[in-house]
C-alpha cells in the first residue's frame, strides 16, 4: 500500500498517511462496559475485538445499539457479502484506525477508481440491494429510535444562549449554577491529580464541586486497574479521555455518540499538545504531578473554547474527519499550485492558501503529508479565534502539529489577504474580516528564523496571484459561496447533503441556505447528521445504507469504501425521489470532482 | 502603498519591538498607532505579529517595522529573535498593575544586556484612561492632550473603582526609574489614543541619524521588510529540510 502511494504521489492527498505518522501517545487498552454491551447485544458478529479496539469511532453507545436493533419491528435487511475477501484491509482500517483524527486516510488508494465504482452501484435504489466489491450492504428504513422527538425537543432550547457565560458576580451564585446546568454541552479538562485546567462554562467556584466528583469517579476506576470511558445518565452522555496525566471530559445532552464525542476530546487534547508538545507536557507532570497546567496554557483558553464551540454548534469537518475545499476550476487551481511551487523558499515545509476555512491550495514536500487534525488546529487558530485574525499584519507563530510530530515546534507564517474591492490588495492592517471572506496565506517552516524568507515568499505570491488573476478568481469563488442544493441539481428534493471522498480525506457540502440559516436550524441538521453517521459507523458496521423517515426530515446515509454520503430531504419525500437525488448528487460529484476536491495537491 | 516617489524626503526603516507582560496593551497600542482603532476585548497575541507604519518627520520619513510580541511567559524565549536587531524598543506596563512594572524592568535589563548597544528604549505606562485626571505629579508627557480624532472614545468606563482611579503605579516612580536608565517615558491610553502617536514620534526623533539606514528601494517586493538579520542568515550554511525536520524538536516556546 505504501509503495503504491509513493508511486502515485501526484494523486495522493497531501494529508494522507503517506509518511509514517509519529505515533500519538499510546492509549491503554481498555475494557468498556458500553462496548461489551454492544458486542453481546449483536450476536451476528463475533465479539472478539470489542475489548481490544481502543477508542474507535465505531464504538457505540447503548442508544445507538438500540437504533440498530429496532424494537418497533421496522424491517431490516442484511446482505451477507459474497466477496468479503476482496476488501479485508478496508475492514481493518475502518474498524481499527478510526479513532485518530485522521480517520480513514490510508489504505484507500488501491480501490477501484471512483468513477467505476459509482457506475457499479448507482442503481442501488432502483430495485434490489446489490452487493459490490465485497461490500456488506444492508438497507433499513424506519424511524430514528428517538429521532423526530428529540429533534423537535431542540426547538424549545434557546441554543443561542449556549455560548453566553454570565459573570457570577453579576448574576449571583445560584443563578450561575443554574446557567451552568442549562448548557447542552460541557468540556472539562483536569489533571490526574484533580486540578481543574479548563472548562468551557462556569467559573472555578461553579465547577469545583463537579471537578471533584469527576476526579473521584474516574480515579476509582483507575484503582481497579480499569478505565472509565463513558456512561449515560438521564439523557446525558459522559465521555472521558485519559491522556498524559490529563482527563478530558465531555458531557453532552445533544444527540451524538460516544465515539463522536471522543473525537472532539481528542481534538482538544491535540490543541494542548499543540501549545506545549508532548515531551513538555510529560515533563511538567513527571517533575510535579500537582502542576497547575493553567499557567503554561495561559492564553490558549480561547483556542480551546473556539474548538469546543465549533463542536457544540456541530462541525461537518470534525464529524467526517475531513477537510473542505474552495470550489474552483481545475486549471485555476493548477495555476495557483504552480505559482506556489515556483515561489517556494528553501525553508518551506508546507504552503497553504485557505479561504475562510476552505482549502484553496496546498504544497508540501514529497515525503511529508499533512494531517486533517493538524489542519483543524491551524484553521481554528486562524479563522475561529480572533488572536491572529484581529492582530493585523503578519503573524509568526510557534506551533506543534501533533499529527506531524508531537515532540517539537514548527513555525507558522500567516498573512491575510484583503479580498474586497475590485483590485484585491494586501490586507490593510487590523481591518476586521468575516471568517467566510478571509483568505490567508499560511506558510510553515521548521526554521524558527524563517520569517524573513517566508515573508518575501508571501510578497512574491501576492504579486504573482494578482498578475495571473488568481486573486480575482479566489475572491469570486469566496463571494459566490457554496452552491445551494438546487443550484447543484435543479429541483432536487434534497435540502442539504454531506459528501465525503475518503481517498481525498475531503468533503463537500452545499450552502446551508435556504433551509438551515439559523444557528438552531443548523444544529438540528448537524444532530441529524450525527445520528446518521453513528448509525452507519456503529461497531457492527454491517449497515452501509441507512434510510430514516422522521416527522422533521427524511434522511439517508450511504457508506462505501470510496465515499460517505449523508442526505437530508423533507419528511414527505418518497424513497424513490430520494434515491434519484442521491444518484444525481453522485453524478454531479463525479463530474465536478476536480473542482470540489484537491486531488493530490502540489508536491516538491 | 509604498509610494515613495511623491515624497522627496529620504526614507528609512526602523525596526521596533514591543515587549511587556501579557495584557498590558502592546497590541492595542500598535492597533491605535497603525489603524487608529481600539478593541475592548482583544485576544492575546500568539507568537508575534509584524506590522508596518510610516511617520513623517520634518527631515525624513520613518517606516516602522513593528514586532508586536506575545507577553505570555511561554513565548519569552522567542523574544531575542525579535529584539536582536531592533533599533527601538517599547517596553510596556499597565499603570493599574504593579507586577507589570517589575516585568518591564526585567525587559529593560535584558535589552541593555543583549540588544544592540544603540537601541532606543521607551518605557510606556498604558491604560491611562483608567487613572484619575491628575495623579499629583503628572507632568509633560502625560498631560498632553489626546489625539484630536479621539473625541468619540468613551472616557474610562472599564475598571470600576470607587473614585474612578485604578492607578497603582505613580508617575513619579516610573519616571525616575526611566531617567536613571536613560529611557524615554510616556503614559498612554491605547483606548483613548492619549500620547500614542507621541511615543512613536519621540522614538523616531531619538534614533541617531547615523544608525538610520539609507532609503530602501521599493523594487523587488521581497525586500520590502527585510530585517537586518536577513543578510546574516543568507550566509549561514543552508540545511536541507530533512535535517531541519530532525532539528525541529527544540522546544523554544516554553
Ligand atoms: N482601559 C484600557 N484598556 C486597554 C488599554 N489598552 C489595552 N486595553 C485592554 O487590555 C486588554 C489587553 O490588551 P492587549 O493589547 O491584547 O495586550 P497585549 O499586551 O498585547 O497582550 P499579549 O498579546 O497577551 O501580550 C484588552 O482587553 C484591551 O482592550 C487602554 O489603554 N485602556
Ligand atoms: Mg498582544
Amino acid at each position: 500500500m505504501d509503495g503504491n502511494n509513493a508511486k502515485a504521489s501526484p494523486s495522493t492527498p497531501p494529508w494522507s498517511e503517506e509518511a509514517e505518522r509519529p505515533p500519538l501517545p499510546p492509549r491503554p487498552s481498555e475494557l468498556n462496559l458500553m462496548q461489551l454491551t454492544t458486542s453481546t447485544s449483536n450476536a451476528s458478529r463475533p465479539p472478539t475485538r470489542a475489548g481490544l479496539v481502543s477508542g474507535a469511532t465505531t464504538a457505540v453507545s447503548m442508544a445507538d445499539v438500540n437504533s440498530y436493533n429496532r424494537p418497533d419491528g421496522s424491517k431490516e435487511l442484511r446482505v451477507t457479502p459474497s466477496r468479503v475477501s476482496s476488501s479485508p484491509s478496508i475492514r481493518a482500517a475502518t474498524s481499527n484506525k478510526t479513532s485518530e483524527i485522521g480517520e480513514d486516510n490510508s489504505s484507500i488508494r488501491s480501490y477501484a477508481p471512483f468513477g467505476r465504482y459509482i457506475q457499479d452501484t448507482e442503481s442501488i435504489f432502483d430495485g434490489e440491494v446489490q452487493e459490490d466489491q465485497g461490500l456488506s450492504s444492508s438497507f433499513s428504513d424506519g424511524m430514528f429510535e428517538d429521532g423526530p422527538d428529540s429533534f423537535d425537543d431542540e426547538e424549545d432550547v434557546d441554543f443561542d444562549k449556549e455560548f453566553d457565560d454570565p459573570d457570577d458576580k453579576i448574576v449571583g451564585e445560584e443563578m450561575a449554577h443554574n446557567v451552568w446546568k442549562s448548557k447542552r454541552k460541557h468540556f472539562i479538562i483536569l489533571s490526574a491529580a484533580g486540578k481543574p485546567i479548563y472548562t468551557r462554562h462556569g467559573s472555578d467556584a461553579v465547577i469545583s464541586a463537579y471537578v471533584g466528583i469527576i476526579q473521584t469517579i474516574i480515579s476509582s476506576y483507575l484503582d481497579w486497574d480499569d478505565q472509565l470511558r463513558s456512561f449515560r445518565a438521564g439523557g446525558v452522555l459522559f465521555a472521558v479521555l485519559s491522556q498524559s496525566n490529563l482527563f478530558l471530559v465531555g458531557i453532552t445532552s445533544l444527540p451524538e455518540s460516544e465515539a463522536q464525542l471522543r473525537v472532539q476530546l481528542e481534538a482538544l487534547y491535540m490543541q494542548i499538545l499543540s501549545t506545549l508538545t508532548l515531551p513538555t507536557l510529560t515533563h511538567l507532570f513527571s517533575v510535579r504531578p500537582s502542576t497547575d497546567l493553567r499557567r503554561p496554557l495561559e492564553g490558549t483558553e480561547v483556542l480551546l473554547s473556539s474548538l469546543a464551540d465549533t463542536f457544540t454548534r456541530g462541525s461537518p469537518s470534525t464529524l467526517l474527519s475531513a477537510l473542505e475545499c474552495l470550489k474552483i476550476r481545475k486549471s485555476h487551481r493548477n495555476v495557483i499550485n504552480t505559482t506556489m511551487i515556483r515561489a517556494r523558499v528553501d525553508d518551506l515545509l508546507y504552503g497553504l492558501i485557505v479561504a475562510g476555512g476552505r482549502l484553496v491550495s496546498v504544497i508540501r514536500p514529497k515525503k511529508h503529508s499533512l494531517h486533517p487534525g493538524d489542519l483543524q488546529l491551524i484553521f481554528n487558530m486562524i479563522f475561529e479565534a480572533e488572536g491572529i485574525k484581529a492582530g493585523g499584519g503578519d503573524s509568526w507563530v510557534p506551533i506543534c502539529l501533533p499529527g506531524f510530530n508531537n515532540t517539537g515546534y514548527l513555525y507558522m507564517y500567516v498573512s491575510f489577504l484583503d479580498m474586497r474591492g475590485d483590485q484585491a490588495r494586501e490586507m490593510a492592517e487590523n481591518e476586521r474580516i468575516a471568517k467566510e471572506d478571509s483568505v490567508a496565506i499560511i506558510l510553515l517552516s521548521a526554521n524558527k528564523e524563517g520569517f524573513e524568507d517566508l515573508h518575501s515568499m508571501k510578497n512574491y505570491l501576492v504579486h504573482e496571484f494578482r498578475r495571473n488573476q488568481s486573486l480575482r478568481i479566489i475572491h469570486a469563488a469566496v463571494q459566490a459561496g457554496r452552491p445551494a442544493p438546487t443550484d447543484i441539481i435543479a429541483g432536487t428534493v434534497l435540502r442539504h447533503f454531506l459528501y465525503k471522498s475518503k481517498g481525498n480525506v475531503q468533503f463537500f457540502m452545499p450552502s446551508y441556505s435556504p433551509n438551515f440559516e439559523t444557528l438552531k436550524q443548523r444544529r438540528r441538521l448537524m444532530s441529524l447528521y450525527h445520528h446518521l453517521h453513528a448509525s452507519v459507523h456503529a461497531k457492527h458496521a454491517a449497515v452501509k445504507v441507512h434510510h430514516s423517515v422522521g416527522t422533521s426530515a427524511t434522511a439517508l446515509a450511504w457508506v462505501t469504501p470510496m465515499f460517505e454520503l449523508y442526505c437530508v430531504a423533507s419528511p414527505s419525500t418518497s424513497r424513490n425521489a430520494l434515491a434519484q437525488s442521491v444518484n444525481k448528487v453522485l453524478q454531479w460529484v463525479q463530474r465536478e470532482e476536480e473542482r470540489i476536491f484537491i486531488i493530490g495537491g502540489a508536491v516538491f | 502603498m509604498a509610494d515613495q516617489s511623491s515624497a522627496p524626503k529620504p526614507s528609512s526603516s526602523v525596526k521596533l519591538v514591543l515587549l511587556g507582560e501579557a495584557a498590558v496593551g502592546k497590541s492595542s497600542l500598535v492597533l491605535r498607532f497603525v489603524n487608529n482603532d481600539f478593541q475592548e476585548n482583544k485576544e492575546p497575541t500568539i507568537g508575534a505579529a509584524f506590522l508596518t507604519q510610516k511617520i513623517s518627520l520634518p527631515s525624513r520619513i520613518i517606516k516602522f517595522e513593528i514586532w508586536d510580541t506575545a507577553g505570555q511567559e511561554r513565548f519569552a524565549s522567542l523574544a531575542p529573535m525579535y529584539y536582536r536587531n531592533a533599533q527601538a524598543a517599547l517596553v510596556v506596563y499597565d499603570l493599574t498593575k504593579p507586577t507589570s512594572l517589575i516585568k518591564a524592568r526585567h525587559w529593560v535589563a535584558e535589552l541593555q544586556r543583549q540588544a544592540s548597544p544603540g537601541i532606543v528604549i521607551a518605557l510606556v505606562g498604558n491604560k491611562l484612561d483608567l487613572c484619575a485626571e491628575s495623579s499629583g505629579d503628572n507632568d509633560s508627557a502625560a498631560d498632553s492632550p489626546a489625539d484630536a480624532e479621539e473625541g468619540g472614545a468613551e472616557p474610562g468606563e472599564a475598571e470600576p473603582t470607587d473614585n474612578g482611579d485604578a492607578r497603582k503605579i505613580s508617575t513619579r516612580e516610573a519616571k525616575s526609574y526611566a531617567e536613571e536608565e536613560g529611557l524615554l517615558f510616556f503614559e498612554t491610553s491605547a483606548k483613548t489614543g492619549t500620547n500614542v502617536a507621541d511615543v512613536f514620534s519621540a522614538i523616531a526623533n531619538a534614533i541617531p541619524e547615523t544608525s538610520l539606514k539609507g532609503s530602501r528601494g521599493a523594487a523587488g517586493g521581497g525586500t520590502q521588510a527585510a530585517l537586518s538579520g536577513a543578510a546574516n542568515r543568507a550566509d549561514e550554511a543552508r540545511v536541507n529540510l530533512a535535517d531541519r525536520a530532525k532539528q525541529k524538536s527544540d522546544n523554544c516556546a516554553c
